[in-house]
């Protein structure tokens, strides 16, 4: 019986001698893995860009927004916040009143410009208390956060990210100096430190006032969030109904507020990236299978170019499971060699995409990589078995008749 | 150690039977010289094929070295020709991307035999054919004669009982296939059974025996 090792090296040997013919197998089996894998990276990394978008929010958070609906999903009225009765101030200081609460930062969100001697431009402006810097999980480079004061209490204090900072002062020392939003002016007293983003938000394009100040400068009662940190994960449900029924109470019975927990929206996200990631993974395995049918065509074209080896293998005493096991090897060595070159160049392609988009953590997950390896290897050998199973039936006379 | 009784082999050809081989009874012993001869068609290259179990009859029997080889499997049959039978073709088919030393070398590769066992036969046989210098040269790289020499080695390189040639210097010119003859002849004279296919009457003439067929008989066989 012959030696695995020859077979192997026979089977080197056939496709360093059809050169043209291997490298553009390898290309094909190798364009299809490195999709495989290139592919999975985005969507893993897109998977992972949210789950850290979340977790800057904040641990064991709830989150009410004003308005409701009845059907599953949210529709624009709810986003806007668009609803009869406003989520006021009074509803969020009503929330503290919960054993289980650890802090609460009311929400307000506007636009306004921004002005300081000559230079202004439109920012967007966070109403919110002294809680929100914990809430958020951010740091301060400089200065404090808003003081912990009543929520209800306006002053004219602001807290400022990096890039504001360095737009509207330039070369100046920002602390200590007012800046004008609308009609009123602000006293800098601290300067955000650039933590990146965190959801759609820039940290370093940020003016936050206090609550009741970004009420005034807005001209509206309500708020846009409330932010709920709870004690423990434990807690969640509990505080989730306090919220409810504390706000029905306070809305004449009627439950207008949504309230949500971090979690849900963190899951939901997830599943739905985890399925695309999915989706495109398989949708890039579908050039495997193209690149398994190639693959066959070419191994075909081979045993009827090499019909007059073939016969002569079996004169010199093959047999025809032998000659399978040839081809077979041949056709196994080929996928492997190039889904490892796939591989290679997927991971290279992962990497140029982390350099290009530094925000997305894009590396190709493990199952991309082990299932599209073994697909490759898979489509080569059961491409292949036709090929081989046409050479082993050859009749040598035949075969070797042909010069 | 060859034994043919009634051996048939019939082809159909359209709605047409043509019997390649029609009631053969042959004898040959070891260490023969035969040739076998014959206008094209007459069947005498079925005969070889038939010997060399790459063709198999419609009926009757074959005896190799007492054992009837019309009862074997497809994987016996592979191994039974591995070793005890080697070819050489009027047309070489060496494989054209290997060297002359790896051509030599794919039966014993098929037998399964362990590398430096291989590679001492090899370098004994290509001293003997006087190869030693083309062992790393590609077949495209070698005269026909040299070819056909390294075809010789490859079919010798198992120690067969039995060397089937047909038409071994058919692509040759005079001298080359002069060569090859000596060669084949001298490893007649070593021993090995030596059966050749030939219409090439002055070829014919140097075996010890010779056997003429037409329409698929045995016309006549001769002893010289």
């Amino acid at each position: 019986m012959i030696r695995t090792n020859d077979v192997i090296a026979f089977g080197w040997q056939a496709l360093k001698g059809y050169r043209s013919r291997t490298v553009l197998m390898l290309l094909a089996m190798c364009i299809g893995v490195a999709a495989v894998l290139m592919l999975t990276a985005l969507g893993e990394g897109a998977r992972n860009y949210v789950r850290s978008e979340f977790a800057s929010l904040g641990t064991n958070l709830v989150i009410v927004f004003p308005g409701r609906s009845e059907t599953t999903g949210q529709g624009m009225g709810t986003m806007m916040g668009v609803t009869p009765r406003d989520l006021t101030l009074d509803d969020a200081i009503a929330l503290t009143r919960n054993p289980n609460v650890q802090r609460i930062a009311p929400l307000n969100v506007g636009v306004a410009e921004v002005s300081w001697q000559n230079r202004k431009r439109e920012i967007t402006v966070l109403g919110s208390n002294s809680e929100l810097l914990k809430i958020r999980h951010w740091s301060m480079a400089r200065g404090d956060f808003l003081p912990e004061t009543d929520w209800d209490r306006a002053s004219a204090v602001c807290v400022i990210g990096a890039k504001i900072r360095d737009e509207i002062f330039g070369a100046h020392n920002a602390m200590g100096q007012y800046i004008r939003l609308g009609e009123n002016r602000y006293r800098v007293i601290g300067i955000l430190a650039s933590e990146g983003r965190s959801i759609g938000m820039d940290v370093e394009e940020l003016v936050i006032i206090p609550v009741s100040s970004a009420q005034s400068l807005f001209n509206t009662p309500s708020l846009f969030r409330i932010f709920i940190e709870v004690k423990s994960r434990a807690a969640i449900p509990n505080v989730i109904k306090f919220a409810e029924d504390t706000i029905r109470a306070r809305h004449q019975g009627e439950l207008d507020v949504t309230v949500i927990t971090q979690d849900a929206v963190l899951a939901t996200f997830d599943n739905i990236l985890g399925a695309l990631t999915y989706a495109v993974g398989g949708i890039a395995a579908i050039s495997l299978a193209v690149a398994g049918i190639l693959i066959m065509n070419v191994m075909l074209v081979a045993v009827s170019q090499r019909t007059s080896e073939i016969g002569l293998l079996k004169a010199l005493g093959a047999s025809g499971r032998e000659i399978v096991f040839l081809i077979l090897v041949e056709a196994l060595l080929l996928s492997s060699l190039g889904g490892l070159i796939g591989l290679i160049i997927g991971h290279l392609g992962s990497w140029g995409i982390r350099a290009a988009l530094p925000d997305l953590e894009a590396y190709p997950p493990d199952w991309a990589a082990i299932s599209s390896f073994l697909i490759a290897l898979a489509t080569g050998a059961i491409f292949s078995l036709l090929p081989a199973s046409k050479a082993s039936k050859l009749d040598p006379v035949m075969a070797l008749a042909r010069r | 150690m060859i034994k043919l009784e009634n051996i048939h082999r019939d082809f159909e050809v359209g709605d047409q039977i043509v019997h390649a081989l029609d009631d053969i009874n042959l004898e040959i012993q070891q260490g023969e010289y035969l040739s076998v001869m014959g206008p094209s068609g007459s069947g005498k290259s079925t005969l070889l094929n038939l010997i060399g179990m790459l063709d198999h009859a419609t009926s009757g029997s074959y005896y190799l070295n007492g054992k009837n080889v019309t009862e074997l499997d497809e994987k016996q049959e592979a191994e039974t020709r591995n070793k005890n039978i080697g070819f050489v073709f009027q047309a070489f088919h060496l494989v054209p991307r290997l060297t002359a030393a790896q051509n030599i070398e794919l039966p014993l590769i098929l037998a399964g035999i362990d590398p430096s066992i291989r590679k001492e036969k090899i370098d004994k046989v290509l001293e003997e054919l006087n190869l030693t210098d083309r062992a790393h040269h590609k077949p495209d790289q070698l005269s026909g004669g040299q070819r056909q020499r390294v075809a010789i080695a490859r079919a010798t390189i198992s120690e067969p009982s039995v060397l089937l040639a047909d038409e071994p210097t058919g692509n040759l010119d005079t001298k080359s296939g002069h060569d090859v003859m000596k060669t084949l002849e001298s490893l007649n004279d070593h021993g090995i059974t030596l059966i050749m296919v030939t219409h090439d009457v002055a070829l014919g003439d140097r075996s010890k025996r010779s056997i003429k067929m037409v329409d698929g008989r045995i016309e006549s066989d001769t002893l010289s």
